[in-house]
């Protein structure tokens, strides 16, 4: 059936379904039922994803290949093909991204129910819009196509976030995403721009050539691989630029599930990994990107600590986490930032799922102070909730503890401090999904009667992808099951191994490695424990000292206000009401003036006298005679 | 004529050209002023004539027929300006039907 070229076939498919059901339902809007259009967006993903996998299978079989489309650039010397790569590292992002992204669709179906058909069609089509350009995005075989695809998501991002544009505020939030992310994205373009100088190509297979890679100078390594770090940063919203991801949730919240937690913020972490050829030959590239994934993760989780709204929390936890995948990165554990990216699209789109199943029992309320004792209302969502929750604490033998447990290992070989910070940040963790948890779920209900009246479970379309992303929380890990607990384990490392060469560096004992497993499991349950302990009946009572600075988020969007935002505001101002009024309105209103006056002067000479005139050509003759005669020599 | 410099020549042209253009320019009649650019008119005219014999009286030896076309153009002129005189001396007599006057100051209403 797939004689001809069938993986340029397949690849085409992956891509166009969703390209096919964006325009479908765009266009379609205001003529398709509701019901319709979400079947229209659920059956193109799923068919998507059918084929993605059918894909995983061939890569698997007989690895990867680039496959020429067509020429996208071709000037001078530059070529720059539209190709697609598809190799094992892709494969595993094009399942996430389909396979995640499917039970996203579906559950959104019965969560915008009420939005109106335009609209619904409106939400729907930019979905389909952002997995088709995530598709593009992991699957580009050069910078430059991954490049398109990571604007495509930075817009469709944007116009999820903005989603109910009628809030002002929401519209804000949706431009400071774009802003930052058009920060980061103009570091990607400078060290893209850099690579052209330098290699004249982008393409990933030429660029990571051993030859090529000798080409370049340190310099020049450790500059194109910060700034794509910083490209990465803005995506994946690390510091300084992770302000716009808790922004970022005035999006509808599987919005938030799809884009703002398992596909589009690990776009950074994808392009790292990607690019680890580059990143390995830099030694300083890579300890700026471990220190500032473990500093985000500390950070982040510090203020998930002390905030109040249910997706808040789950923001700042996801900007922790995508810490974490940094920090394995940059120890150069790059198939346990991978793993990470994988379990942590599981975990983190079942939390924020069923905080949106939450948000829908409780008729939109977000603020978990007025949750509690929850836990018998939402049968389902409670327990697919507590899964979620043990997996990112990191419990084995839920997913979460194994991709974790890799990155601290990689860490604790890298440097015993490193490995002592993030451990401590994966207690954070622990404390602060509990405390989200039992503070949602356990207790009394704290909010209004009518409220409580309202509570119910969701429809089975919410509660279906809930269940299905549960299990997967639950059993994801046991693809990377580690060496030391099961015979050929490290499975993903080895799948990964044609894209990401194992490190062959020292490593630590079987003990060392088991009594760490044990020391983190140990230390995760006391936090739980401590957490149940203070948050079982919780009462609400106003923060003050450090807790209000956490609660603040250390004032870090106050700072920028400040330091950033007021001063160019300033600029601005001034040169809108100051330079512009009276320099460059004056320059041209100055040249306007100058010709009128000029021309009001000479008017006076057509005196209609035709004496005056001839008088005049005489004279301009005469003067032109002197000219040419005496003066020109 | 032979015999005669074309410096003589020079002088007498310049002299009616001189005085055509102070003709034009300090006189208001519109025929004096007509009159007077024909006078600039053929002060070139002797001009061209006076040169085109000089030159062949030079080259005279070598090409039997230089400098006859500086003679044969003065022809043209005349033919030219015979016809600008017809057309000139229509507009001044229509100016006078229609202003019992031939005072150029008295024609500067298109500046309005």
């Amino acid at each position: 059936m797939f004689h001809i070229d069938s993986m340029k076939l397949l690849l085409g498919f992956i891509v166009l379904w969703p390209l096919a059901g964006f325009l479908i339902n765009g266009l379609g809007r205001k003529y398709r039922s509701k019901k319709a259009i979400a079947s229209y967006a659920c059956s193109l993903i799923f068919a998507s994803f059918v084929v993605s996998v059918f894909a995983f299978f061939k890569v698997n079989s007989n690895g990867g290949e680039v496959i020429h489309y067509f020429d996208f650039i071709r000037v001078g010397s530059l070529h720059i093909p539209f190709e697609f790569q598809v190799d094992q590292l892709t494969c595993i992002f094009l399942l996430i991204i389909t396979g995640v992204g499917l039970l996203i669709h579906v559950y959104s179906a019965a969560y915008m129910k009420e939005e109106s058909q335009e609209h619904y069609g409106r939400y729907f089509s930019f979905l389909n819009l952002f997995i088709f350009f995530m598709l593009i995005l992991v699957l580009g075989a050069n910078y430059v196509i991954m490049f398109i695809g990571w604007e495509g998501v930075g817009l469709c991002s944007y116009l999820l976030i903005g989603y109910w544009f009628k809030n002002n505020e929401y519209n804000k939030a949706a431009n400071k995403a774009f802003i930052m992310n058009r920060i980061g994205d103009l570091a990607f373009l400078i060290a893209l721009f850099w690579l052209v100088n330098k290699l004249g190509t982008v393409s990933f297979s030429e660029v990571f050539q051993a030859q090529n890679l000798q080409r370049l100078s340190s310099g020049d390594i450790t500059i194109i691989t910060l700034l794509l770090f910083v490209g990465a940063a803005g995506k994946s919203a690390q510091i300084p630029l992770y302000t716009w991801l808790p922004d970022a949730m005035a999006g509808p919240t599987p919005v938030s599930a799809l884009i703002h937690a398992a596909t589009m913020v690990t776009a950074g972490i994808y392009m790292v990994a990607r690019s680890n050829a580059l990143y390995s030959l830099s030694s300083l590239s890579m300890n700026v990107v471990a220190i500032t994934g473990l500093a985000t993760a500390i950070l982040a989780a510090t203020i998930a600590l002390k905030q109040n709204d249910i997706k808040k929390v789950l923001a700042y936890s996801t900007v922790s986490q995508l810490g974490y995948m940094f920090l394995a990165l940059g120890v150069g554990a790059y198939s346990a930032g991978v793993f990470h990216v994988m379990t942590h699209a599981f975990f983190k789109a079942l939390l924020f799922l069923a905080a949106g199943s939450v948000i829908h029992a409780m008729g939109g309320e977000q603020d978990i102070r007025n949750m509690g004792g929850l836990s018998k209302k939402i049968r389902i969502t409670f327990i697919t909730f507590l899964v979620g929750c043990i997996a990112i604490s990191g419990i084995p033998p839920f997913s979460g503890f194994f991709s974790k447990d890799a990155i601290l290992l990689a860490a604790f070989e890298h440097n015993k401090i490193l490995y002592a910070v993030a451990l401590f940040g994966a207690l954070l963790t622990a404390y602060y999904m509990f405390r989200l948890f039992f503070l949602t779920f356990s207790g009394s209900f704290r909010g209004k009667p009518e409220q409580e009246q309202h509570l119910h479970e969701s429809p089975p379309r919410m509660t279906v992808p809930l269940i299905i992303l549960a299990i997967l929380s639950l059993v994801g890990g046991f693809v990377g099951i580690p060496a030391v607990l099961m015979n050929g384990g490290d499975r993903l490392s080895a799948f990964l191994s044609p894209v990401i060469p194992i490190q062959t560096g020292e490593t630590v004992s079987h003990s060392t490695e088991l009594a760490l497993m044990g020391i983190s499991t140990l230390a995760v349950i006391i936090t739980i424990v401590i957490a149940w302990l203070n948050f079982r009946h919780y009462r609400m009572k106003e923060e003050k000292g450090f807790g209000k600075i956490l609660e603040n988020k250390w004032y870090v969007d106050e700072l920028y206000e400040q330091v950033i935002v007021r001063p160019i505001a300033w600029m601005g101002n001034f040169f809108s009401s100051i330079f512009e009024r009276s320099v460059v309105d004056g320059m041209v209103n100055g040249v306007g003036r100058a010709v009128q006056y000029g021309s009001r002067q000479l008017r006076l000479l057509q005196s209609g006298q035709v004496g005056s005139y001839v008088l005049l050509m005489v004279v301009s003759i005469l003067v032109i005679f002197i000219i040419q005669f005496f003066l020109r020599k | 004529m032979g015999a005669m410099p074309v410096n003589y020549y020079i002088f007498l042209s310049l002299a009616l050209f001189c005085i055509g253009i102070v003709g034009v320019l300090t006189r208001r009649n519109a025929i004096i002023i007509f009159m007077c650019i024909e006078l600039m008119l053929n002060a070139v005219n002797l001009l061209l004539v006076a040169f085109s014999k000089m030159h062949h009286l030079k080259n005279m030896a070598v090409d039997a027929t230089a400098g006859t076309d500086g003679q044969l153009f003065v022809f043209f002129i005349m033919v030219v300006a015979a016809a600008e005189v017809s057309v000139g001396l229509a507009i001044i007599v229509m100016m006078y039907r229609n202003t019992h006057s031939v005072d150029v100051n008295f024609l500067n209403r298109l500046k309005h």
